[in-house]
């Protein structure tokens, strides 16, 4: 099987759906860059992760959009092309400026079918780059999906490898619904297994990366990575756990967590966001509601705190969850 | 200014302006009685304008309302009926109940939606507008907006965005003088719309709202360019609203007999019947009884909504996705 990274399984995606479907259209800033330079270089940029590389020169302009600095008229642009039949993919530069455009995401493209009666549809795609880890500050850094989780309507993606950011991108763009597509800048070079052809992964579908019966490990995005080397480490100590990887956040496949949990009665949950009304809060609340009579422990949910980025290396170590902080979870969980 | 219109088309316009003015006096009286749910933004005064553009349009052109849509909703064709049921929050209504009054949409009209938020509509037409250039077909995309929306960051991104990717969007502003409950001439500076469309670098023309033939003019040749594929254009016209923001706005913003005046001077029905009159066009008594149709039809729609049966409860989770 080819290794690939993150960044080029993603490409892969964009280039086979494109020459697949005529209908789906790339757009966003910089996607793929250079328009209006002196340099006369057309594909300057090819996305500012490379996420859009060699799809201008591949699918023509009409078709690979470079869009002004405008946030607010991309997302809606896109919201309005997929209504009027095309499939969209819209590049976030940064996840962090859903802040500007959050008018069309949540007001508009998340409703468009609830409120036209269900005789519309929007299989719009927005692809934004997130995360902590590379001192971009409050404003580059932030993991948001919690905001949009919490949206009708619309269906939120965290992939934390290669070859499930291929097969989820690959669905998203094939799905009516409009998909929020949240990419961890740190995973980009990341590589793995993915394979050469086309292939989906269906949303609300966990993906359950180690198994044992002590400990249930949730964890989202590039923290089940880290997630992994803790599992790893207390195995060592004879402790068991399932990881879960639930890759969409919406949906969220409960059945996958509670079904761990009714065997190891134990829950720790990991995500990178801030932790009021998070994705880990909401899954601890599952737990709760849904799985009470299997808890044998408190659930601990590792987060980051309830403050913004920081952007100092030391700041920013302490804000993220390490494999540390998530091992010394399980084994508090254990006691 | 001859008119270009045959008598059949000219018909069609007074009935839709009328349809229009007739929809939107009825519901006052009704949302006085309590029966209609939430609030509602009406549209009398402005008809020229929302039937003078979309007289240029079919079904297959795209459009973007606000929150005072129906006269746009009216003027692309919606079915009134549907829209009525839709504004009493009826089952068989045009969005089944889940819109109302300010999000009726209609997809085989084109019909993208009225949008309750101001300037939320423009980026949607730029997308549709997107959608239109690639296919080619000289579809074009129409974005309706007041003075209010002109203000919004939103518009200037989709008119800029426009302008940069050369679609067929048309931008729509009726200034109606009052954003809300604040006079247009402090809340728009400069109080020229048309002028800053041209700042981004496109065409824009002014229009008299209460002229349906100014209106079907300018908005005619802004609309053809588009079709051409020589990009978006804005038409700025100026219009009064008869009625408040929303119904029960006690307007006390506005000086005591504005409304009446302006109900005098700047009726674009009245000013329609002199023009025909005058030139001949169409005899007054088939406009007459275009009145008494359209008050028949309008009658008949309200009956309707009041008898129709509400949603299903269990219908409140349906249609959030295609599928989850």
């Amino acid at each position: 099987m080819p290794q690939k990274s993150f960044r080029d399984a993603l490409n892969e995606a964009l280039h086979l759906e494109m020459a697949r479907d005529p209908t789906v259209i790339v757009l966003g800033e910089d996607v793929s860059g250079g328009a209006g330079g002196t340099s006369g270089e057309r594909e300057a940029s090819g996305g500012i992760f490379g996420v859009t590389k060699g799809l201008l020169p591949k699918f023509g302009e009409d078709r690979v959009i470079d869009t002004p600095i405008s946030e607010s008229a991309i997302i809606g642009a896109a919201g309005g092309a997929a209504l009027a039949g095309l499939r969209p993919v819209a590049e976030l530069m940064f996840a962090d400026f859903v802040g500007v455009s959050m008018d069309q995401i949540f007001n508009q493209m998340a409703k468009f079918r609830y409120m036209f009666g269900g005789s519309m549809r929007c299989p719009a795609v927005v692809r934004l780059a997130m995360g902590a880890g590379m001192n971009m500050g409050a404003q580059h850094s932030q993991t948001i999906y919690p905001f949009l989780t919490a949206v009708p309507g619309l269906k939120v993606v965290v992939p934390s490898n290669a070859r499930d950011a291929k097969g989820l991108l690959i669905q998203a763009i094939r799905d009516d619904d409009p998909v929020m597509f949240f990419e961890h800048k740190a995973l980009y070079p990341r590589k793995g297994e993915v394979p050469d052809e086309a292939y989906t992964i269906p949303f609300g579908e966990a993906n359950l990366l180690r198994e044992g019966s002590d400990v249930t490990v949730v964890a989202i995005g590039r923290m089940v990575v880290f997630a992994e080397k803790a599992v790893d480490a207390v195995a060592a100590d004879g402790i068991r756990c399932d990881l879960i990887d639930p890759r969409t956040t919406s949906p969220l496949d409960e059945e996958t967590i509670l079904e761990s949990l009714e065997g190891s009665g134990r829950l720790v949950v990991v995500d990178e966001s801030n932790p009021r009304c998070s994705v880990a809060a909401d899954i601890a609340a599952l737990a709760a509601s849904k799985g009470f009579h299997s808890l044998k422990a408190p659930v601990v949910q590792v987060t980051a705190p309830h403050s913004p980025v920081p952007f100092a290396r030391e700041l920013e170590r302490a804000y993220v969850p390490s494999p540390a902080r998530i091992e010394a979870a399980i084994r508090a969980v254990m006691k | 200014m001859p008119t270009r219109l045959d008598s059949e088309p000219l018909i069609d316009a007074y009935r839709r302006m009328k349809t229009i003015r007739e929809f939107e006096e009825r519901l006052h009286v009704e949302i006085a009685t309590g029966e209609i749910p939430g609030f509602t933004h009406l549209y009398a005064g402005q008809e020229a304008v929302a039937v003078g553009v979309c007289a240029h349009l079919d079904d297959r052109d795209y459009m973007v309302s606000t929150h005072r849509g129906h006269g746009h909703c009216i003027a692309k064709g919606c079915d009134v009926t549907g829209m009525m049921l839709e504004i009493y929050g009826r089952r068989d209504g045009l969005c089944h109940g889940k819109g109302g009054s300010m999000h009726i949409a209609d997809a085989a009209r084109g019909m993208l939606g009225a949008n309750a938020i101001v300037g939320g509509g423009p980026p949607i037409a730029v997308g549709a507008a997107i959608a239109c250039r690639n296919r080619g077909d000289g579809r074009v995309s129409v974005a309706f907006g007041g003075d209010g929306s002109s203000n919004q960051g939103t518009v200037f991104e989709a008119m800029n965005m426009a302008v940069v990717l050369k679609v067929p969007a048309i931008f729509v502003f009726e200034d109606n003088g009052y954003s809300e409950h604040t006079g247009a001439a402090y809340a728009v500076g400069s109080r020229d719309i048309a002028g800053r469309a041209r700042g981004f670098g496109m065409p824009a023309v002014k229009c008299d709202g209460s002229d349906f033939f100014s209106v079907y003019e300018a908005a005619g040749e802004l609309i053809e360019r588009a079709r051409r594929g020589e990009g978006p254009a804005t038409l700025e016209a100026t219009i009064t609203r008869f009625y408040g923001h929303f119904e029960g706005d006690p307007q006390l913003y506005r000086a005591k007999d504005e409304v009446k005046r302006q109900r005098e001077s700047l009726d674009c029905l009245k000013k329609f019947r002199e023009r025909v009159a005058a030139e001949g066009g169409v005899a007054p008594a088939a406009l007459d009884a275009i009145d008494a149709e359209v008050l028949a039809t309008i009658g008949a729609a309200v009956a309707a909504a009041k008898s129709a049966a509400p949603p299903h409860e269990s219908d409140v989770a349906t249609d959030v996705y295609v599928s989850y």
